[in-house]
């Protein structure tokens, strides 16, 4: 097991929003989190990188091993951990000021990575994220004269170009048109190669056309983890059958 | 509504075009060579020009800006990013009462506390003046304008693993910088015109000086004393100093919109 939760628990002001959340992610799969909306989701995938504890009032309990060693064990620093698992958000968050080019380079520098070697991980980073065709041309202009689509693309090879171990992307396509959706979508299956993949999404047909693994959280509890596969043909909880059949949500 | 909001803001701008319109009017004429480079002639004599007042207005407010536009930018920062404890609610709220206390109360203090110890008056206890007025407006323009780095923006650079410090500097700050730096030359601008401050500090000098220990012309008090003063000719050099004073606001004012529209893309 790559990255694996242990009684997680993740709490606002002391007020719960995921409650012992025990739940082993395989690496080079994709990981589907779905459930209603308010139930957790994002919760859950902001502790997996330490964003939780800076959210107002967020406290952790629980374990979160990432290659055994628990993230929030003492000694570790949440800076370090943020390198190794990389995040994307629903909406893309390009930096204003800066051009394609200083965008993917961002947490690049960051890491004190030589400039000369800089060019030559900027360009393969946006090949992984197949937008180096569409901006090789104008990687010294404006990341936000890029399509909505095109933004999330380099959002996403900006966090690839760190080389981190786990990507987790909370609705990466929810603000996108269904063509980008697409490509996003195709993006993550080529990815899983060589990522561990964890996507939150509200979208069920995404999460049975991508994911090899789901989870579904009900009120912040995980109900059920599973195969794809199994959990969206032959669910064994209630409440799992009453959400993917469209009973509630 | 469109109409009654169309006239409104009509009646906002008004008061512009009125003295814009009234100033080029009255000064325009007056505006030429020597009226910029040379020094006053003796009272009741025509000609001569307020180079004094200008220089003097230069190194007065560029003494103000230097102090005042860092240590403002400085505690807007702070502000922003955290000010949301003890500390930060105390500096916003004296910054606040600075920024509503009436500016020639400002140049009583600066009277009572370098003024009369150094037992004269001087360019420096102006620039003080001035900078003491500078720092709560920059400070607080500052922190609006951090404060509208949308948060997805903080979020996404550390998640990328960047440490707390640089995500406010290299991502949050540099964001707002065109905002900041037109807040700043906002800020110039209007103490540029104070005017009260200067009466009680850098005096007035009818000759042309750049000892910032010694009293020193600015523009505002040129125009004071030419306005009240009984000579048509000083009315005449009054109305146009007062319009190289609205240029000069005019033309800052200029310079901090071009800065806010000059990044990558637009707002
Ligand atoms: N910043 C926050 N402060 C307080 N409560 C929050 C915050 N963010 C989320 N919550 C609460 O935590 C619960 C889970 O939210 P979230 O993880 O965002 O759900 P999801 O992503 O599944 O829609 C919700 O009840 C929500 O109201
Ligand atoms: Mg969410």
């Amino acid at each position: 097991m790559h990255l694996a939760t242990e009684r997680l628990t993740a709490r606002y002001h002391g007020r719960p929003a995921i409650t012992e959340v025990s739940l082993g992610i395989r690496p080079r799969a994709i990981t589907a989190v779905i459930g209603p909306s308010g139930c957790g989701k994002s919760t859950f995938l902001r502790c997996l990188n330490r964003m939780h504890e800076l959210s107002d009032g967020g406290t952790v309990e629980g374990r979160v091993l990432l290659d055994g060693t628990d993230i929030y064990g003492a000694g570790v620093d949440a800076v370090q951990v943020r390198r190794r698992v990389g995040m994307v958000f629903q909406r893309p968050t390009p930096f204003p000021t800066m051009s394609i080019y200083d965008n993917v380079a961002a947490g690049l520098r960051v890491n004190g990575v030589a400039r000369r070697r800089m060019g030559e991980i900027v360009e393969r980073s946006l090949a992984q994220a197949a937008l180096w065709d569409e901006v090789k041309d104008r990687l010294h202009g404006s990341a936000l004269a890029l399509s909505g689509g095109q933004q999330q693309r380099l959002c996403i090879a900006r966090a690839l170009a760190t080389e981190p171990e786990v990507l987790l992307m909370d609705e990466p396509a929810s603000a996108l048109d269904p063509l980008a959706t697409q490509r996003v979508e195709e993006l993550m299956v080529t990815l899983k190669q060589a990522y561990t993949i964890v996507v939150v999404t509200h979208n069920l047909q995404q999460a049975s056309r991508v994911s090899d693994y789901t989870g579904f959280f009900y009120l912040g509890d995980l109900v059920e983890f599973d195969q794809t596969a199994r959990m969206f043909t032959n669910p064994s909880d209630g409440r799992t059958e009453a959400y993917i059949t469209g009973r509630f949500g | 509504m469109t109409a009654l909001v169309g006239m409104l803001s009509a009646l906002a701008v008004l008061p512009l075009i009125l003295i814009f319109g009234y100033l080029i009017l009255k000064g325009a004429s007056s505006l030429n060579l020597e009226f910029f480079l040379s020094n006053p002639v003796p009272a009741g004599q025509s000609g001569g020009g307020v180079a004094h007042a200008i220089v003097g207005s230069g190194i007065i407010v560029g003494l103000a800006a230097l102090v005042g536009l860092p240590v403002g930018i400085g505690a807007g920062i702070f502000l922003a990013e955290y000010g949301s404890g003890r500390l930060g609610w105390t500096v916003r709220f004296v910054a606040d009462v600075l920024n509503g206390t009436p500016s020639i109360i400002i140049g009583i203090f600066a009277w009572t506390w370098i003024v009369r110890p150094q037992g004269h008056f001087s360019a420096f206890a102006g620039a003080v003046a001035l900078a003491v007025i500078l720092i709560p407006l920059v400070a607080r323009t500052t922190e609006e304008m951090v404060r509208l780095v949308p948060h997805s923006l903080r979020e996404a650079a550390l998640a990328l693993g960047y440490p707390r410090w640089r995500t406010s500097l290299s991502i949050v700050v540099r964001t707002a910088l065109a905002g900041i730096v037109t807040g700043g030359l906002v800020g110039v601008a209007r103490v540029a015109g104070e005017t009260a401050p200067l009466l009680f500090t850098t005096l007035g000098n009818l000759n042309f000086s750049t000892h910032v220990t010694e009293p020193m012309q600015a523009l505002p008090l040129q125009i004071y004393v030419y306005a009240t003063g009984p000579f048509p000719e000083w009315h005449r050099l009054a109305w146009a100093a007062s319009l190289v004073l609205i240029l000069l606001v005019f033309g800052l004012a200029l310079v901090a919109r071009r800065v806010a529209a000059n990044r990558y893309g637009t707002r």
